[in-house]
């Protein structure tokens, strides 16, 4: 049995843990503000808020309902707007700026604007325009072009600039009345529905679900009655911490928890520049790091990212591998059925590390072609390096021979030059519909160049 | 004057389609469709989906009691394929469920058996088979082959477009309902009520008077569901027929984007001839238009590329030659624009051509050959024009020569980003080139209570068409908006009407509106005249729900009069009709005034191109645009705005994509990509077109829809110009998108060669 608050009501209910948040409010609880656009996390049209109880205070995340089983609202406080309006016809802060800048048109998308917005203002987030916008990146228009959106999204910042800061931000909120009153007792709510349903252990790894954000595109249909471990739910897997010279990551860490995490952080210090690339808002906010490397795509963001880093991966049963050594071929992984990931592991120390992406649109896209790259430099030459490629072999590409031949060698024209050559050698991509296979050769070079243009403010000259 | 859905839409209590309540009793349908684009139909194979769980029916064509027909223009296009599939995703069979999940589980379950047939996605082969949808069409003004003998400068080439997909959020989708008397009830997320309701009536024999289409609002439809809701709602028809029970299908977005058509791609030849003061005085074109598997739309769009082949400018000599070509693609169809922007862009591109051969800016000739009032476009119709004018604002506001000074310094200063601007003017025919559609009803109500309800053809769809409409009545009668309601699109109350499409419903719809409100006014007017013994009927106004006399408050109120009207029998009700007038066209002659008016403006745009990673961000879009008397600011700019954003989508980042097997690969949100908060220009700068001259449409108000996508096609040119900045060696081939990866590899163009070569 799954047991949540959705809006103000407790719910039980005995569906299949599969069965979706978005299916689930629309059709069993009749609550029809929540839109179907395209089921698969891209347009945002069913975004909703998930409240989770951490420590002493609830988190509020905006997700998509659509990838969402129930089973991961379990224990968690599920907002739609029915759960935000206010009696009386009357609107929130969030609502009327969208009104009074005009940001609404046919309508449709409108509510997964105004719940990402009002996740924006009850999150710890710094209340600005840009953070603003940030919070609606995953939510798609057709109609107004977005810049009265932008506007209300600047309206509704402006407001809260003011008074709000990172740890009172759900009191001013219930204050001004972006969320209802009842918002206040939900801390309390949740710690007795957790109380009341201890966190069970995993029995049947089989078929293990994270943040579902692949899973429920790929294989919706078979997704609802899936005899399915859910892990997005378990805090022992989410924690990211120092450990001696290590950095270990819990598998179940969304991106969102990487992002602002403050030691990742600090080892990377344009983590926010290079995130805002992967996904949208409420797809980091629900995507876990393990599923990303299960996944195997050949493109997956986070994997080509952590195989620079020359990251491990301990499974349950304590074995450790490089990533690296987890694609054997084309979604083909070097784990047993048993095997689930637990610990990502990588050295915190990165001197240099630079994530490049290109794809048709800059975000809320995937990637045509993707790389990452970490160095360690003394006085131009090149220590150590790792360098990864997505979009161009059939498993996400660490770099291999590429990186052997940078080792050692001074930072120059003439070494990027020839490493790139190295690297067209190790490369085999495919013409599809994220470009043809010419230009995934020609865009990975351009790419790899950008890394020592970012990194060392390299001159492209050639 | 915000949008009156405005309130419901951010509490998420407007209803759409999927929102309807559900009857008890209501099935769920969802269509087998062809995986294969051409070839014949030998056997379908129903006997596993019929056992699958929760099935009720599985309907081929052979179960239709009426025609297997749903072509609006051409009966060309049948309803469930029967002998052949002509493209991929051509509906085969509909189950019937009582789930959606049973149905669609059970659809999976259907086998088909199709001999193959030749497959072909692209229009110059199809015409190279003589496969053309309707005989060519052609414009003819001067003497083009004459002229080009003189012209100094004479530039030919080619240009594709390609499609776009419309991507409404809401899917396409029905729900229909049996009424007495074999009737039906259908909702349909339709811009096109009748045509659902025509459609309806054929393919199940029941006449239009028992059929009712109700249309509450559309998650958006762009022209996607001008024809192509018909054939959810027939199937849905079908099945409440022969069931006897209520049928609802929403579309998943996979089945929508497989199944329907799009923009159409268009492949040109052009041909343009100048003389030593860049004037163009002879241009030649041939278009090729990839119309799909069957009519639809596809033969008015060809007409208006050729209505806009021209785009603002004087052209004295021209040749234009439009073949609708039939491919195995799913029928395209109307779009925004309606075929005019494609018919832009090769004009775009001929100028670009002449321009770069001759070193020379476009501006340059695009601002010499400018249309004047009183010139005639190709189509014999005179300019009434502001093409000059907007340009004149334009560069005045904004100015164009600064701009691109800028960008050259820039450019100058920076090898690996590079900055483009392009200066954009568009002008855009308003009515429905087809001239008996320009036509429309209003019925207006006034209750006891001194409430107005308000029924007309429009449909809203985000576009505010139901929000000027209130307007219309709430201004005639000099009540706060919050007492008019316009209601639901219903073929009961109103019969008989056009699509919405073509930017013309509130000119129409709202006219029709201003004078059934006028009727029930002058009526009330005389009334409240006797009532308060006034000298002349004349002397009696109304303001904010009083009557005034001799503009004298008086104590009498819009409620009383209105009820004492009632009392005594005077008529509170009026259904009024309204027709364009003076819009006539002649295909034999290929001539006419097709054109109520048109619609111009001039964009400059600039965008910066990132050189080493081929990917581009648009900085800015400045326009004067001429949107008459607007009757609503915040309508018209989020048209505008809207508009501008969804047409450089078009020609930058939206690529739909199908394989040689006629497959759309760009079948998903994931692998088809519109705009998002960050693609957008950085800023959009709208600044209304000064001007005395009246405007024929509402309240001296001009049609505001489709006009500003077109401004997207200078995106694409200031993009062009960016590159050639990088690498000035490269002469991008006019192919639309220009997705980054033409980018990056008209960049680097010898190693794109290389790259290809297999180097």
């Amino acid at each position: 049995m799954v047991e949540f608050i959705l809006n103000n009501q407790t719910i039980q209910t005995d569906l299949p843990a599969g069965t979706t948040v978005l299916d689930f409010v629309r059709y069993d609880e009749n609550l029809k503000g929540t839109k179907i656009g395209c089921r698969e996390g891209d347009c945002g049209a069913c975004t909703v808020l998930v409240g989770e109880l951490n420590e002493d205070s609830v988190k509020y995340r905006s997700m998509t309902s659509c990838l969402m089983p129930i089973a991961n609202a379990h224990c968690k406080h599920i907002v739609t707007v029915e759960g935000i309006n206010k009696p009386n016809n009357e609107l929130t802060e969030v609502q009327q700026a969208i009104v009074d800048a005009g940001g609404t048109q046919c309508g449709f998308c409108t509510v997964g604007f105004v719940m990402s917005l009002t996740g924006f203002c009850i999150d710890e987030t710094e209340k600005s325009g840009e953070m603003a916008i940030s919070s609606i990146d995953g939510n798609i228009c057709r109609c107004t072009g977005y810049k009265s959106i932008e506007r209300a999204a600047e309206l509704v910042s402006s407001q809260l600039s003011v008074v709000s800061s990172q740890n009172n931000s759900l009191e001013i909120a219930v204050e001004k009345g972006i969320v209802p009153e009842y918002f206040s007792g939900i801390k309390n709510r949740l710690a007795e529905l957790s109380q009341k349903n201890p966190k069970s252990k995993i029995q049947n790894p089989k078929f293990v679900v994270g943040g579902g954000t692949d899973l429920y595109v790929q294989r919706h249909d078979e997704m609802v009655y899936a005899p399915a471990e859910n892990l997005f739910d378990n805090s022992d897997l989410r924690g990211i911490e120092e450990n001696g010279e290590f950095i270990e990551i819990g598998a179940s860490a969304t991106v969102t928890d990487l992002l602002v995490s403050p030691v990742m952080q600090s080892i990377f210090p344009n983590l926010y520049k290079h995130l805002k690339l992967v996904s949208s808002t409420p797809i980091r906010n629900m995507a876990t790091l393990a599923g990303n490397f299960v996944n195997a795509s050949p493109i997956g963001d986070m994997t080509v990212w952590f195989l620079a880093l020359d990251a491990t991966i301990v499974f349950n049963n304590e074995r450790e591998i490089h990533l690296s050594e987890l694609y054997l071929g084309y979604k083909t992984l070097a784990k047993t059925d048993d095997e689930f990931i637990k610990t990502i592991r990588f050295r915190k120390k990165v001197q240099h590390f630079n994530f490049e992406k290109v794809s048709k649109r800059t975000c809320l896209d995937i990637s045509s072609v993707n790389s990452a790259i970490s160095l360690k430099t003394e006085n131009n030459k090149i220590l150590e390096v790792h360098a990864a490629a997505g979009g161009v072999a059939p498993i996400p590409l660490y770099l291999k021979k590429t990186s052997a031949f940078l080792r050692g060698k001074e930072i120059s024209d003439s070494t990027i030059l020839q490493a790139n050559e190295i690297l067209q050698t190790e490369i085999s991509p495919i013409s599809d519909v994220r470009g043809s296979a010419e230009y995934k050769r020609l865009l990975l070079r351009q790419l790899f160049t950008a890394h020592f243009v970012e990194l060392f403010g390299f001159s492209t000259e050639r | 004057m915000k949008n009156v859905d405005s309130k419901s839409h951010v509490r998420g209590e407007s209803v759409y389609l999927d929102d309807i309540p559900l009857i008890n009793g209501t099935l769920f349908a969802c269509v087998y469709d062809s995986p294969v684009a051409h070839g014949v139909l030998k056997k379908v194979e129903i006997e596993e989906a019929e056992k699958s769980k929760g099935v009720v029916k599985v309907i081929l064509a052979k179960d239709l009691i009426g025609e297997n027909e749903i072509g609006n223009i051409f009966h060309d296009e049948p309803l469930f394929a029967d002998d052949e599939v002509h493209f991929q995703g051509m509906p085969i069979a509909l189950v019937l469920a009582e789930t959606e999940e049973q149905a669609r589980i059970a659809a999976r379950k259907t086998t088909v058996e199709i001999e193959p047939l030749e497959i072909v996605t692209n229009p110059r082969i199809a015409f190279a088979k003589n496969d053309l949808i309707v005989p060519p069409k052609h414009f003819k003004l001067g003497d083009s082959e004459t002229a080009f003998k003189t012209s100094k400068y004479v530039f030919a080439g080619r240009a594709d477009v390609n499609g776009q997909e419309h991507l409404y959020i809401e899917t396409q989708g029905a729900y229909c309902i049996p009424t007495e008397q074999n009737g039906i009830k259908v909702y349909s997320s339709t811009q096109g009520p009748t045509a659902v309701q025509r459609c309806v009536s054929r393919v199940t024999g029941v006449p239009m008077h028992l059929i009712e289409v109700d249309v509450q609002r559309l998650g958006g439809g762009f022209g996607g569901k001008e024809d192509q809701a018909n054939a959810w709602a027939a199937m849905c028809a079908v099945g409440t027929q022969l069931t006897k029970r209520p049928v609802k299908y929403a579309l998943h977005r996979m089945e929508d984007m497989r199944m329907t058509g799009k923009r159409h791609p268009y492949s040109a030849d052009y041909r343009i001839g100048l003389d030593k003061d860049l004037k163009i005085v002879a241009y030649e074109v041939v278009f090729y238009q990839n119309a799909g598997a069957s009519a639809d739309l596809s033969p008015p769009v060809l007409e208006r590329t050729l209505f806009h082949c021209t785009n603002s400018y004087f052209i004295p000599n021209v040749t234009a030659t439009a073949y609708s070509c039939r491919t195995n693609l799913p029928p395209n169809t109307a779009f925004r624009g309606f075929g005019g922007p494609q018919g832009m862009f090769v004009i775009e591109s001929a100028i670009a051509h002449a321009a770069e051969k001759l070193r020379v800016s476009a501006s340059e000739i695009q601002q010499k050959n400018l249309i004047e009032s009183g010139d005639k476009f190709p189509y014999g119709q005179k300019a009434i024009s502001e093409a000059i004018t907007s340009w004149a604002q334009a560069d005045e506001k904004f100015d164009f020569a600064k701009l691109q000074e800028e960008t050259d310094d820039f450019n100058k200063q920076n090898k690996f980003i590079k900055k483009g601007v392009a200066v954009q003017p568009i002008c855009f025919g308003i009515s429905f080139t087809k001239t008996p559609m320009n036509q429309a009803r209003s019925l207006v109500h006034i209750y006891t209570d001194g409430s107005v309800a308000v029924s007309t053809g429009a449909v809203e769809m985000g576009q505010g068409v139901n929000t000027k409409i209130a307007q219309v009545a709430a201004r005639v009668f000099s009540l706060p908006i919050e007492r008019i309601k316009v209601h639901t699109t219903n073929t009961l109350r109103i019969a008989n009407t056009s699509p919405t499409a073509a930017s013309a419903a509130a000119d129409l719809n709202g006219r029709a509106t201003l004078i059934a409100c006028e009727t029930i006014l002058e009526r009330l007017r005389k009334l409240a005249a006797e009532l308060l013994k006034a000298e002349n009927v004349s002397d009696i106004s109304f303001l904010d729900g009083f009557i005034f006399n001799k503009n004298q408050p008086t104590d009498l109120d819009w409620v009383t009069l209105v009820n004492e009207a009632h009392l005594q029998r005077v008529n509170l009700s009026e259904h009024a009709h309204y027709a364009t007038a003076g819009i006539h066209f002649d295909w034999g002659k290929a001539s006419g005034h097709p054109f109520a008016y048109h619609v111009y403006g001039t964009a400059i745009i600039g965008v910066t191109v990132d050189c080493l990673r081929g990917i581009y961000e648009t900085d800015f879009v400045k326009t004067v645009h001429d949107f008459g008397s607007s009757m609503n600011k915040i309508v018209d700019y989020g048209q505008i705005e809207g508009g501008i954003v969804q047409g450089i989508g078009w020609l930058t980042m939206e690529e739909v994509v199908y394989d040689a097997d006629g497959k759309l690969r760009s079948n998903a949100l994931s692998t088809y990509k519109i705009p998002d908060i960050y693609s957008v220009p950085k800023q959009i700068e709208i600044v209304p077109l000064e001007t005395d001259r009246e405007n024929p449409a509402i309240f001296n108000s001009k049609a505001v829809g489709e006009p500003p996508l077109m401004y997207g096609i200078g995106a694409y040119f200031a993009i062009r110009n960016a590159v050639r900045a990088f690498n000035s060696e490269q002469s991008p081939a006019f192919v639309a998108p220009f997705t980054p990866e033409r980018v990056l590899m008209n960049l680097y163009s010898e190693a794109a060669r290389e790259m290809k070569a297999g180097k």
